[in-house]
């Protein structure tokens, strides 16, 4: 899998065609082929635009409240000391555990952060429409508080199962002036609800811009949602050399999609000493229903890109399954498959159970309640912070918080609300 | 390929059918459209996620891989096809992933085999090509490319530099089987895509009547109709063979005559 010369930078992906390495690219239908260019040339004229830059950093500040702090967790590094082993001079190993505290931002997720970005572009392009798939309703919510922002209508697409499950989401984006239309297609849930979105822009390209939710899609989505969404890393690279002096050891972070994740990795890919985890959502376990594209999928092509997907051996995608509904997803952002493949970064998983059980132990601890995304990246750092030496330091993305979970977390607990 | 160019090469314009594959009797409702006088068969594989598709062709789908349809049976009734009329030119139709699943050059060569005599991908545009494009026209498959209202002169020759076969013009900005675009719309873009290729110009998305497909055929070399067929498979199951026929027969005869009634 390593047999390439690692390039000189992992940072200067994808390609000129929106290629990372044999992922990414254009998969779409003619109908939509025009818009993706112009949306690409769009978007080449905003990045150099210091007017452009300055309203997303002044909305970023003034609305979603950026920089995100930084937080030492002092008490759950010391409870993950408690049974870690004894390290070379008798003192117990166990390294120290920050946190970005994304889930700080208004609407309570780093989805903001992208939409912002996206809708800067959209009002840039002349687009009066705004559309978003969503799947839990983190990305709905954040779309349609950007919409409402901008005095854009907004439809967001949300698989009819979602809808049932996700009730205060709904009303929320409800509240924000969105019209949220259930999809009965398919298995009733996110992919089928990009389906529609897809379905929707094919059908009114000339007025509408699709707002996707995570770094995927056809080129130059996953760039432009990287980017904007690197302002996590870039802050957090920032705050720790300022904190600590140094750079952290390891990023963790969860991946659905994997916008968080790469909005932590990216400014640091070309730190060599900072090593990376991206942990998925292993759902039951990997031998059973799980959402780990990289561990457990193959590539293939799906909502424009190349990338590692759940599938079968027709290439039919397989239903993704995992507690936290923004994890649900049988892709994977193709930036995320080249860095697997490429080695830069380790990925891993964690399952519901693992899952809910950091999410446990983050409230007691901390006196945060984390979304179940960042759950699953917070289980993986239970397991690795115990072999890692004292002075080693890990960031995690604390890219939501979990008021949107109690009821799912209530009903795994077997409580009654 | 041949059998491509002499169906659009007959003295009246080309009926396209388009049924997905593993949807209700398949085997039995090709025939129906080849006794009913379609020029080209179109046969969809089904896919989970038919993102260009509207409601009647995404049930069509559903409905083919709920009965356990595979890769396999597509190509079982591709080559059965192919041995029962071996003049009527078949082309295969769907979505990039289950073509490439096990390698492009597989598939071009499982598509030589049973007399596939091309492939459109819905989303697999010319800047994706080297995906698909190379292994089936190696295999002598032709690469038939979708122009759309949104295709601009700017682009429109990268489109055409990778399109062999036909020409498929996407008549409306959207999906499968809703709208239908006004036919003077409709024929100043063929005359804009004519213009810039000697492929024949087959248009569809929205053609459901016999009234439509005539008015439509008056301007252009052939006309797609897919989910008003697909529907009747959908209502009628294992009796739908009979429908398609005559649906087919109505919508061949206006295609067939309507450049007579144009003069």
């Amino acid at each position: 899998m390593n047999d390439a010369p690692a390039p000189n930078s992992f940072r200067n992906q994808p390609d000129d065609r929106g290629h990372f390495g044999q992922f990414g690219g254009r998969y779409v239908s003619e109908t939509l082929m025009p818009l993706i260019l112009d949306l690409e040339k769009e978007y080449n004229r905003a990045k150099t635009d210091p007017a452009f830059k300055a309203e997303f950093e002044d909305l970023l500040e003034h609305y979603v409240g950026r920089p995100s702090p930084l937080y030492y967790a002092e008490r759950l590094t010391e409870e993950l000391r408690k049974n870690a082993p004894e390290g070379p001079n008798g003192e117990k190993m166990g390294a120290q555990v920050w946190f970005k505290r994304d889930e700080l931002n208004h609407t309570g997720a780093h989805k903001i952060n992208n939409c912002i970005g996206q809708i800067l572009l959209a009002v840039r392009m002349g687009k009066t429409r705004i559309i978003a798939e969503t799947g839990a309703g983190q990305h709905g919510v954040a779309t349609a508080t950007v919409a409402a922002r901008f005095g854009l209508p907004c439809v967001v697409y949300m698989g009819a199962k979602d809808v049932e499950r996700q009730q205060p989401n709904v009303f929320r984006m409800r509240l924000l002036g969105a019209e949220v239309k259930p999809v009965k297609a398919g298995a009733a849930t996110l992919k089928d609800a990009m389906n529609e979105a897809l379905r929707d822009w094919v059908a009114n390209v000339h007025d509408t811009f699709y707002i996707i939710g995570t770094a995927a899609g056809p080129h130059p989505y996953p760039e432009l949602v990287r980017d904007f969404q690197s302002v996590i890393g870039k802050e957090a690279r920032e705050q720790l050399l300022q904190r600590t002096g140094r750079l952290p050891d390891l990023l963790v972070a969860a991946i659905g999609g994997g916008s968080n994740a790469i909005g932590l990795f990216h400014p640091f890919l070309d730190d060599p000493s900072v090593k990376m985890l991206g942990v998925e959502a292993a759902g039951h376990g990997l031998d059973k229903d799980h959402a780990a594209s990289l561990a457990g999928g193959s590539p293939g092509v799906l909502h424009g890109n190349k990338t590692y997907l759940l599938q079968d051996e027709d290439g039919q995608i397989i239903e993704g399954h995992s507690i936290s509904a923004g994890l649900d997803y049988p892709g994977i952002g193709p930036e995320h498959s080249w860095l697997k493949e490429s080695g830069r970064v380790e990925y891993t998983s964690a399952t519901d159970k693992e899952a809910l059980d950091a999410f446990q132990l983050l409230c007691r601890t901390e006196g945060i309640i984390p979304a179940l995304e960042p759950s699953h990246a917070i289980a993986a750092v239970v397991k690795v912070a115990r072999e890692m030496p004292r002075d080693a330091i890990i960031c995690a993305n604390l890219c939501g918080r979990g008021d949107k979970d109690i009821f799912t977390v209530a009903d795994a607990l077997g409580v009654e609300l | 390929m041949t059998r491509l160019a002499n169906a659009f090469g007959k003295s009246h314009p080309a009926l396209v059918c388009f049924v997905t594959a593993g949807d209700g009797p398949t085997d039995a409702v090709l025939d129906a459209l080849v006794e009913g006088g379609a020029d080209v068969i179109e046969l969809g594989m089904p896919f989970t996620d038919p993102m260009a598709d509207g409601p009647a062709i995404q049930l069509a789908n559903l409905r083919a891989l709920g009965k356990g349809t595979k890769t396999a049976d597509v190509f079982r009734i591709a080559t059965d096809f192919r041995a029962r009329h071996p003049d009527v030119p078949l082309v295969l139709m769907g979505y990039a992933n289950p073509m490439i699943r096990r390698g492009s050059d597989w598939f071009a060569d499982e598509c030589a085999k049973a007399g596939v005599d091309g492939v459109i991908c819905v989303d697999t545009p010319p800047e994706e090509d080297a995906e698909l494009g190379p292994a089936l026209r190696g295999a002598g498959v032709a690469t038939i490319r979708l122009a759309t209202p949104t295709t601009d002169a700017a682009r429109l020759p990268q489109v055409l530099e990778t399109a062999t076969g036909f020409l498929y013009y996407v008549s409306v900005a959207g999906i499968t089987g809703l709208q239908q675009a006004a036919t003077d719309s409709i024929e100043q873009a063929v005359a804009r895509l004519k213009a810039g290729t000697d492929l024949p110009v087959a248009v569809g998305f929205g053609v459901r009547t016999p009234e439509q497909a005539g008015a439509i055929a008056k301007v252009a070399d052939g006309v797609v109709v897919g989910s008003a067929l697909v529907e009747l498979v959908g209502q009628h199951g294992e009796d739908a063979p009979a429908k398609v026929r005559e649906l087919t027969a109505a919508l061949a005869h206006a295609v067939h005559s309507a450049k007579e009634t144009a003069a």
